[in-house]
């Protein structure tokens, strides 16, 4: 920078500004601090009046989202070994005794295991479709683009009716398979759109050459245009991932005991006489954190993925 | 450019090397690509959309399989006459008017401020994003915990400002305060989407422009409101575009918060649609409610890309 300029703001415009933005983004980051804090506290820390903000560590919340307790009685007391394990030793002092694990791994698992599979398939499909989209002259090429990107204004309960209907017929329902090919259908839409904006932008030159060279077309695709596209690809998977991550409707309309995700299951977490919150909290940690990095990792293209790349910026 | 660049490619090859860069027609390859996103398109969203239409004709019980009739358009008849079906959309209209109006407003102030360029202005940036990354029904679900009276954390805060006693209100429990607990947490969860679009938009305006206007002598509150505005407004209207549509749609967030109470008060459409179709199993009637709401977005939708389009070339 050098010399004076009109439009760069005056030193105390700088000052204001950023003091307003700060105090907004403290106040907004607040209730996300307060998850966190929450999952470390005690249960009766946790429902304290004033709120606690200074509270004494424990990991109970932790212990009890990941295990299933029953209530030590006066009589039992005797019958029951002393604590082996750490937990078990968190868990008698709060006067129970772990009788299992809980749902909740299982439930991650399944959030893991959809979320990768319908983000592979989607990538996949979306990134071939999206290459002929750009490249070629594919009839009705507008009418099939605005087809793709309809899909995502029906609202989920409407398109939740005849699925279910539907998985039934086929026996897809409350299976990780049938969530898997419904999240990657879900996110085809996204997929297209983001990736059509990005090979768009890689030059057709160095297809041309490789061409030239004698590569047939599939050899271009893979060779020349996947390594030139990997950084949009993997924005476009990471958003992708997010959706399915974060998806409630189907979720809960469609999956139950067997496949349900994340999501439908922190909610029912329940503990003696309404949530147990802790546990809800440890859980919500747990599950947030890993958008909360990815976030972090997309900022430079967040703006073009959640707006289905309409704003580049 | 004389027709498709691999065709040009071909021609300046011989004979043989060029039936090697054609190897397959490119009409083959391109639907090699694009056809299976097509079938599982078709597949996961416009057989079951013709098939709602199907339905929404019948009296079918998805959970009583016998005696399907066709009543004609009888399902929509009552729809439209339902005293619920106005309440759900009048609840509704109520939330897309205000987290509109209030993320609009907050997220362009902030998208301004931010455009000022103080030190350290990207990372705040990335930490005000934060919320909306996040899932809603997690994050709806532990709002209620931060709007228990007297233990919560909302509440507190409004005691230490306002003294009025954090147990004495429940901003999901009472009739007046439940519509705007909602838009509390829409509006703090999506603000940050609106902030970044404007950003995008402030951030387009050339300085020249600016620039040019200061050589004028124009006044900044004239250039605020004759330049920044209306150069960012495509911008703005594409992030309330955007923010309609989802919520119109608007499900998981609000039935975690308050499931739609107290009473209906909060039962937005589809909410309202899912009790129909998963509580009260008239299949045929929710999968007619499902078509009027899916027209309707797509209906409002177009006319606002219209409008849109219209800024746009100006």
């Amino acid at each position: 920078m050098s010399g004076f300029s009109v439009t760069e703001p005056s030193k105390r415009q700088k000052w204001i500004a950023g003091l307003l933005v700060i105090t907004y983004a403290m106040v907004t980051l607040l209730p996300l601090l307060w998850i966190i804090a929450t999952g470390f506290k005690s249960p009766e820390d946790a429902i304290s009046y004033p709120p606690k903000v200074v509270f004494t560590p424990s990991v109970e919340g932790y212990v009890n989202l990941f295990t299933s307790r029953t209530r030590v009685t006066s009589s039992m007391e005797e019958t029951l070994a002393p604590p082996e394990t750490w937990y078990e030793e968190v868990a008698r002092d709060a006067g129970t005794t772990i009788v299992g694990p809980s749902r909740y791994g299982q439930r991650f698992l399944n959030s893991v295991v959809i979320g990768f599979g319908s983000t592979f398939l989607a990538i996949v499909f979306g990134t071939s479709a999206a290459y002929a989209f750009s490249r070629f002259k594919v009839p009705l090429k507008d009418d099939l683009l605005f087809f793709i990107l309809s899909t995502r204004m029906m609202p989920p309960i409407a398109v939740a009716i005849p699925m279910f209907l539907m998985f039934r017929e086929l026996g897809l329902n409350d299976t990780k398979l049938g969530m898997i090919l419904l999240y990657t259908a879900v996110n085809l839409s996204l997929s297209v759109w983001l990736l059509k904006g990005f090979i768009d932008e890689i030059p057709f030159e160095y297809e041309e050459a490789a061409l030239i060279d004698g590569y047939t077309r599939f050899q271009a695709f893979y060779k020349v245009v996947l390594p030139q596209a990997a950084t949009g690809i993997a924005s476009t998977a990471i958003f992708c991932l997010i959706f399915a991550w974060n998806e409630y409707a189907f979720a809960v309309l469609l999956t139950s005991g067997n496949a349900q995700t994340a999501p439908p299951f922190i909610p029912t977490i329940i503990g003696v006489g309404g949530q147990d919150w802790p546990a809800v909290a440890a859980g919500a940690t747990i599950f947030l954190i890993p958008v909360m990095i990815f976030t972090i990792l997309l900022r430079k293209h967040l703006l073009r993925g959640i707006t289905f790349g309409a704003v580049r910026k | 450019m004389s027709g498709n660049p691999i065709d040009r490619v071909a021609e300046a090859t011989p004979p043989a090397i060029a039936n090697k860069v054609r190897g397959l027609s490119d009409r083959a390859i391109a639907w090699l690509f694009v056809g299976p996103s097509i079938v599982l398109l078709l597949a996961v969203n416009i057989f079951p959309l013709i098939w709602t239409i199907n339905l929404s004709f019948t009296n079918f019980k998805a959970n009583r399989l016998r005696d399907v009739e066709y009543i004609g358009t009888r399902n929509y008849e009552r729809i439209l006459t339902d005293a619920d079906t106005w309440n759900s959309m009048q609840a509704t209209a109520h939330f897309l008017f205000w987290t509109i109006f209030f993320q609009v407003l907050i997220g362009f102030t902030l998208a301004y401020l931010i455009n000022k360029k103080f030190k350290g202005n990207d990372m705040w940036t990335t930490i005000i994003v934060l919320p909306m990354m996040l899932s809603p029904a997690v994050v709806g679900n532990f709002w209620t915990f931060l709007y228990q009276p007297q233990i919560g954390l909302f509440n507190y805060v409004v005691e230490f400002f306002t003294g009025i006693e954090s147990s004495s209100f429940s901003m999901i429990g009472d009739v007046n305060l439940a519509p705007w607990s909602i838009v509390i947490v829409d509006t703090w969860m999506w603000t940050p989407f609106v902030m970044l679009i404007c950003l995008a938009g402030l951030r387009s305006i050339p300085d020249s422009i600016y620039e040019a206007a200061e050589c004028d002598r124009a006044s900044k509150w004239r250039q605020f409101w004759t330049l920044t505005i209306p150069m960012a407004l495509p911008f703005l209207m594409l992030a309330v575009l955007f923010r309609g549509i989802e919520n119109f749609k608007m499900f998981d967030l609000v039935v975690q918060l308050t499931g739609g109470g107290p009473g209906s008060l909060t039962t937005l459409t589809s909410i309202d649609l899912k009790r129909e179709a998963f509580e009260k199993w008239r299949t045929g009637y929710a999968s007619a409610y499902a078509v009027i709401l899916f027209v309707t977005v797509f209906g409002l939708a177009s006319i606002y890309v219209k409008a849109l389009n219209k800024v746009k070339e100006r």
